[in-house]
């Protein structure tokens, strides 16, 4: 009987080990697979000229990814600058402010955002944040556009990102002593003061790995983005105009890939653009949180 | 009496920003499902959900999204019930078998972090590259190999955290009683039952959306999926490509498939509060 | 019930605390989720002295300090009735602002609880939030202050560094020199020294006998020994009620109450 038991064991520790492996080395997989992809356009042009290059003309031999580099950060940029402040204020009212009744009902309807499909938010950029562009933000700067712009694609990743910077953020906030803040209300100080000059100095580190990890995640969105911000391949040079980020590049193009060989590894070194850089913004983020966790039980 | 007087007041208007902030965020969940529903609720009738796409469905004639549907359903399904299968017990291995003080295991969860980071079209453009490399054309079986990858990470991570709610007594006493660990794993696993079927539903909400995976592998069809290796349609695409069209009928169509898509979703997460409720009332 | 005392200790100056009373609690009742907390309380504290409150923990010594300075108003579920008087004036009334009054009241909590700042930083915390904004008087009250919790001495070469890196006794310290910066009334301690070593309790100690001069103090400790080294006057607070209030040398060596004689009964010896 206890043999049966011991034999169960091994099994099922054997057969899971090797689960594990074959997973991580889906890690591997991805980085050299991408990289060995990659290798052709390596051979055609340097680094620097794929990297710094404007034109990008697949058929006839130009490979200039910074329209892409351009139009991905353009994108984020302006969703971090919407989703910043307003998650920084809401989560500091979730915390400071709210009653626990609300604060219950608010952050599940927050996270909810979290699993509302990419494409729907890209319907609804469609539906909605394009026309508004079009007809009312643009002509007050004096712009005409289609309203497909780098600021159509800013607003709807701001919107995506909502739930995981809110979440990150008011975990933080919930970790500040009490009697940190009561030592400054002690002083005379207004909540709000201590907010501004107490709360938000101790968990700034958190604040920022909040960014950062919601950072990661606006750079490697597809589909939303890609519906609303017009995929034009050319450094965009205001928020009105069209922009082509890099989720998108690959997106559109991977059926011309066949066509030519050049092509399939320029959307393969998209890719891995992209893969390093999330990977290293992941990084950050995680080092400053688990710091963070550690100096909070040292 | 001048400064308390500023600064109160200063409280007070940050107050008033904090409130918009907050109700921008809400609102803007309502907005969403909001304006998907005023667009698709009148296209939104029987012939959409029961029947496939007869010829010129996309420029508007008669037909369904039921091959997107039951697609969707199909591939997210599968590959759920995979990566359940698989990083379930990989999680369980790291944090029960080899505890989490073990390297071996604050590696393999940093490596499952990077996993998770990895945006969905990566996963897509690695996916097409071992399809062409094994020979597989765009079909079912690619989208099932990618949403799988995908979706692994997710429900180790997933699983990991509920193992952290797990009070540590139960491990004492269980141990103490001469189990194998492979019957521990086993009676933590019924301990929170509840919260493992929302992590597998929440891993099926994300497969079913997922479009940058399915985009490269998956491929498209107007027929109902039957065979594994023949390419089929997914719900997220369907609604894409009605989208493109230039003809109103299509695009209304297209909002109501959306809004298929939504009320799916919506099921699940309800699923998943009842589920979690459940969980606390039995605690 | 309670006797007034106007005995001349070996400490302090004869006080009538009925002509002179700096804090008064008439008939305060603090209810926590319906849970009665503090019963029907009436108080009368006198200037310049050092009241420490004792009784045995959970019976509302923590609760009666932090009505002193509002600071009860953040518990959840709290209902407060009665009043409580500063000068005469019921902090509690309507037109009373919270923040000036808690600026009048500086507390000291159990575990050092420095701001995420520099030292200097620390102590001009308070003057800057109430609008003091140049350099020159800021510099004096920081080093004002940090002389006068002898701190001076052992920062000064390095007022910007932050604040954590001071031991804990130092901490303490720079607690105490920051609540002295915004010049209150009353100093209000939470079991202060507890987190302390026995030498930095001491200076602490010390520093409160000083401070009594210029300051009203009230103390919540469970040490009975340090009760009777630094205070005027002992409240003996029991299930919420305030059993027995004198000098110290009578509440310590020969209380009135029964209830009080029990607990205090290790220290007769």
């Amino acid at each position: 009987m206890l043999n049966t038991r011991l034999v169960k064991d091994i099994l099922v520790k054997r057969t899971t080990l090797l689960l594990l492996l074959l997973s991580l080395s889906v890690v591997v997989i991805i980085a050299v697979g991408l990289t060995v992809k990659s290798i052709p356009l390596f051979e055609y042009s340097d680094i620097f000229q794929l990297l710094a290059g404007k034109l990008w003309s697949p058929m006839k031999g130009s490979f200039g990814f910074l329209p892409f580099i351009a139009g991905t950060l353009a994108v984020t940029l302006i969703s971090l600058v919407i989703a910043i402040p307003l998650c920084i204020l809401t989560a500091v009212y979730l915390t400071e402010y709210a009653s626990d009744a609300l604060k219950n009902m608010m952050l599940p309807l927050v996270n909810i955002l979290a699993a509302i499909p990419p494409v729907l938010y890209g319907v609804w950029g469609v539906l909605f944040i394009v026309p508004l562009i079009q007809l009312y933000i643009a002509p007050i700067f004096g712009v005409v556009t289609s309203g497909y712009s780098v600021l159509a694609g800013g607003i709807v990743l701001a919107v995506m990102i909502f739930p995981i910077m809110i979440s990150i953020m008011v975990e933080v906030l919930q970790t500040i002593p009490y009697d940190l803040k009561a030592a400054s209300l002690s002083l005379g100080a207004t909540k709000w003061d201590t907010i501004k000059h107490v709360i938000l100095k101790k968990a700034r580190p958190g604040i920022v790995a909040a960014i950062v990890l919601s950072t990661s995640r606006a750079f490697g969105e597809t589909i939303a983005v890609l519906m609303v911000c017009g995929n034009v391949a050319k450094v965009p040079t205001s928020i009105f105009d069209a922009g082509y980020p890099i989720p998108a590049l690959i997106a559109n193009n991977f059926g011309e890939m066949m066509s030519i060989p050049l092509y399939e590894s320029a959307l393969m070194f998209s890719a891995l653009l992209l893969f390093v850089i999330i990977f290293i913004f992941n990084l950050i983020s995680r080092l400053i949180l688990r710091r963070l966790e550690g100096g909070q039980h040292g | 009496m001048d400064n308390t007087r500023r600064r109160l007041l200063s409280e007070k208007v940050a107050k008033v920003f904090m409130h918009l902030s907050g109700i921008t965020v809400t609102a803007s969940l309502f907005f969403i499902v909001g304006t998907i529903l005023y667009k698709g609720l009148p296209y939104l009738n029987w012939e959409m959900v029961s029947q496939l796409p007869k010829g010129g469905f996309y420029i508007g004639k008669e037909g369904g999204i039921l091959n997107a549907i039951l697609g969707s359903m199909y591939l997210a399904g599968v590959s759920t019930a995979l990566s359940a299968l698989i990083g379930i017990p990989i999680s369980l291995y790291l944090n029960i078998y080899l505890g989490t003080n073990s390297k071996i295991t604050q590696f393999s969860k940093l490596l499952f972090d990077v996993l998770y980071g990895v945006p969905s079209i990566v996963y897509g453009a690695v996916g097409f590259g071992i399809m062409v490399y094994l020979g597989i054309r765009a079909s079912l079986l690619g989208g099932i190999i990618t949403v799988t990858l995908l979706t692994i990470p997710i429900v180790v991570r997933t699983v990991d955290e509920l193992i952290k709610t797990i009070p540590e007594d139960l491990k004492n006493v269980t141990l103490s009683l001469g189990t194998t660990r492979w019957e521990l794993a086993k009676v933590m696993l019924r301990s929170v039952r509840t919260g493992l079927l929302t992590a597998v539903l929440l891993a099926f909400g994300r497969a079913i959306g997922d479009v940058a995976g399915v985009l490269l592998t998956t491929g498209f069809s107007d027929n109902l999926p039957k065979y594994i290796d023949e390419p089929a349609a997914t719900l997220p695409l369907s609604i894409f490509f009605q989208l493109s069209s230039p003809i109103p009928e299509v695009q209304g169509r297209a909002y109501a498939s959306a809004l298929v898509l939504t009320i799916i979703i919506l099921i699940i997460v309800v699923c998943t509060h009842i589920l979690q409720s459940k969980q606390k009332n039995r605690r | 019930m309670h006797s007034y005392p106007s005995i001349e200790t070996k400490e302090s100056p004869i006080v009538n605390p009925l002509i002179d009373p700096h804090i008064e609690i008439k008939d305060l009742n603090v209810y926590i989720d319906g849970r009665h907390i503090l019963k029907n309380i009436n108080l009368a504290l006198p200037n310049n002295s050092v009241t420490s409150i004792i009784g045995p923990s959970g019976c509302g010594k923590t609760t009666l300090l932090k009505t002193l300075n509002r600071l009860v108003d953040d518990t959840k579920g709290v209902e407060i009735t009665g009043s409580v008087l500063v000068n005469g004036e019921d902090i509690y009334g309507k037109n009373a602002e919270v923040t000036h009054i808690r600026k009048k009241m500086g507390l000291l909590s159990q575990k050092p609880y420095p701001l995420p700042m520099s030292i200097y930083d620390n102590v001009a915390y308070g003057p800057r939030i109430h609008g003091t904004r140049s350099k020159k008087e800021l510099d004096k009250i920081v080093e004002t202050q940090l002389r006068n919790v002898a701190l001076w001495d052992e920062v000064k070469d390095r007022l910007s560094h932050s604040a954590s890196g001071l031991s804990i006794g130092q901490q303490q310290r720079l607690c105490l020199a920051r609540g002295l910066a915004v010049e209150p009334e009353i100093i209000l301690g939470d079991e202060s020294t507890s987190a302390l070593d026995p030498l930095s309790t001491a200076k602490i100690e010390e520093l409160l006998i000083e401070l009594k001069k210029d300051y009203t103090i009230v103390l919540v400790t469970h040490i009975l020994r340090q009760a009777r080294r630094v205070s005027d006057y002992i409240l003996f607070v029991y299930d919420g009620e305030v059993l027995e209030f004198g000098p110290t040398e009578q509440v310590l060596l020969n209380p009135q109450n029964e209830i009080t004689k029990q607990y205090v009964k290790g220290f007769i010896s």
